[in-house]
């Protein structure tokens, strides 16, 4: 408990504008109050504020403080180091697993601590999906792949996973492709579609919110197409947050971005964080920061 | 001092002045080469040596002698049957205690143990593999064997009359020298080579593998059997056939404490003898189809690991094939 609370004040100082910055662009007065982090007029599903974390001493990312809303797709973009994936496997505790990661700050599940001492992490993470970067398939057949969520949440009866299976595979729009080869092995299929059986392996267990590690940066632009169509429509029944390197796509499929960035600290390691999170148009329209301006223009990172 | 760039054309591919590399890669290929073939010509030797000297034997009652369950050198039966049978069983036992003991090792070590407490359990587990195996024997028969009799007179009590139980669990041996002591002791004996091999294979399970589990809501257990148990099969099975090499042709510490008895009993509390242990145990007196007839139990031993060797891989190979892992 104690080295949080010695790095607090640190955080909160290297919050000004840091004097490594020469020429500070003339900034636009922001015409979105001061409280770019809430989502007015939706329901919250996440909650973040205060949120630092740190791998061993070293912190990987601070300042985070945001809401994220129900049914809406949610970007976090911003350059290589800056903690975007940090905040990403934050939601829903995949840092349990690595040794030394500490999650400080509070974050709110639907108003629950996530973090509470009560709190079961595989509960958490089987109400929040998670698709990775790669494709990662079990070596198991496409239907096996699928109902290993139902089943290691108790779902035995060959019926109802029979039922469950197919409803994933077509909410994950692969249904088609793939409805006469179920027993095959899922390490046949292509890298989209791949990627989409691991979609419908999250979908399966029936998650509330799914988040989204660079979904489709192995994929080919058509493979891409697919998945950000696939996208638009589970967001009508679930919450999406995305982080993504591509800012085109950021721009094509969410509803509100999150511009992080590394800078580094008083100790002159570069930490991440939180710099604007706003609707996706005004941040790629007219965004407060210069630092995003920057960002989105190309001229750095 | 500044160069200006040579106009001359680079020196052709082929005849032009070989880098510095260029010996030492040579030297190296030889090298291993020779290392590589070391191995072979060592193998070629010993198949050699073994038919060579085992030939008086074959001829004495033909190959029948392989599978003939009767060892009798005072009245010239020398079949290899009956010790095969025993050596098979001494060492599946050895398997059944070392498998799960070593693959629970190996998880606790991989999965389970804080990062710190690693190094030291695997230090001691290799320590067991530097013990002597005739240690190993020792401390069975002046130790162990005393109390284990008393074991097995209780477990027989308590299962006699079970139909296929009460049989493999016979009448035990006063001594507690058994076939059951034998498995027992080479079980222990495998239990560090067989850990150490899963422990690299569990190592090797792809975080992204163990996370997709994960993050399905899968618990830590539910996770192993999901995630790094299908990624280990091949390398596991690869374990245990090793472990089952190691078992085949365990000889000094088996030769301690299994009774040479070498007719062959389905009770598995009886003494018995394997191929290994009775070549320890009578090739000093041996002369003769005997000493020709034990010598030719080496070469039953080799052709035995080879065959479960190739068995074993082309199972996995098949059911592999039907998962799509190359």
């Amino acid at each position: 408990m104690t080295p949080e609370s010695d790095m607090t004040p640190a955080a909160t100082a290297g919050d000004t504008i840091s004097p490594v910055d020469p020429t500070p662009t003339p900034v636009r007065p922001p015409e979105v109050p001061a409280e770019p982090a809430s989502v007015p007029g939706r329901e919250v599903v996440f909650n973040l504020s205060g949120v630092e974390i740190f791998y061993g001493e070293a912190r990987a990312v601070t300042d985070v403080d945001l809401d994220i809303a129900r049914n809406e797709i949610s970007a976090f973009i911003g350059p290589s180091g800056c903690g975007k994936t940090t905040v990403l496997r934050s939601l829903n505790r995949m840092h349990d697993l690595t040794p030394g990661a500490r999650v400080a700050g509070t974050i709110t599940y639907h108003g629950e601590d996530l973090y509470g001492p009560k709190v079961d992490a595989a509960e958490v993470r089987r109400r929040i999906g998670m698709v990775f970067q790669k494709p990662n398939p079990f070596p198991k057949s496409i239907f096996d792949n699928i109902a290993y969520g139902p089943r290691i949440n108790g779902v035995r009866k060959r019926a109802a996973l029979e039922g469950i299976v197919e409803q994933a595979l077509t909410r994950a729009a692969l249904w088609g492709e793939v409805k006469d080869k179920l027993k095959s092995s899922a390490l046949s299929l292509s890298g989209g579609q791949a990627q989409r059986l691991c979609i419908a392996r999250a979908l399966a267990v029936d998650p509330d919110v799914l988040l989204m590690d660079e979904p489709c940066s192995a994929l080919d632009p058509i493979a891409t197409a697919r998945i950000e169509d696939l996208m638009e429509e589970l967001k009508e029944t679930l919450t999406i947050v995305i982080v993504t390197h591509n800012m085109q796509q950021a721009a094509r499929v969410s509803d509100r971005t999150a511009f992080y960035t590394a800078e580094p600290d008083e100790a002159g390691r570069r930490v991440g964080k939180l710099v604007e999170y706003d609707a996706t148009a005004t941040i790629f329209t007219k965004p407060s920061d210069p630092r995003t301006e920057g960002y989105i223009t190309g001229r750095f990172g | 001092m500044t160069q200006v760039l040579d106009p001359a054309p680079p020196p052709p591919l082929v005849g032009g002045p070989r880098p510095p590399g260029f010996g030492v890669d040579r030297v190296f290929r030889v090298l291993a080469l020779l290392a590589g073939l070391f191995v072979l010509v060592v193998l070629v030797c010993i198949i050699g040596v073994l038919l060579d000297s085992s030939l008086e034997w074959l001829r004495f009652e033909g190959f029948g002698s392989l599978f003939s369950l009767e060892w009798e050198p005072e009245n010239a039966k020398f079949g290899a049957g009956a010790m095969a049978l025993m050596t098979l069983i001494v060492s599946a036992l050895a398997l059944v205690i070392a498998v799960p003991i070593s693959v629970g090792i190996a998880l606790f070590v991989t999965e389970i143990a804080p990062r710190r407490a690693r190094l030291p359990i695997v230090f001691v587990i290799d320590l067991l593999a530097a013990i002597p195996s005739v240690v190993f024997g020792l401390w069975m028969l002046r130790q162990l064997s005393k109390p284990l009799s008393g074991i097995y007179a209780d477990v027989h009590a308590a299962v006699a009359g079970v139909p296929v139980l009460g049989d493999l669990l016979g009448d035990p041996s006063a001594s507690g020298l058994s076939i059951m002591t034998a498995g027992i002791v080479v079980g222990i004996m495998i239990t560090p080579i067989v850990t150490a091999i899963t422990r690299e294979v569990f190592a090797t399970c792809p975080p992204a593998q163990k996370e997709a589990s994960l993050a399905l809501g899968a618990t830590r257990w539910e996770m192993i059997r999901g995630a790094v148990f299908p990624h280990s099969r091949s390398g596991v099975v690869a374990a245990v056939i090793i472990g089952f090499g190691r078992a085949v042709g365990e000889t000094i510490a088996v030769a301690l404490v299994i009774g040479a008895s070498q007719r062959l009993t389905g009770n598995l509390l009886a003494p018995g003898d394997t191929l290994a242990s009775v070549v320890a145990n009578q090739f000093g007196e041996a002369s003769g189809v005997w000493r020709s007839a034990l010598i030719g139990f080496g070469l039953v031993l080799l052709v035995i690991t080879i065959v479960i060797g190739i068995a074993a891989r082309s199972v996995l190979r098949r059911s592999n094939r039907r998962l799509g892992i190359v």
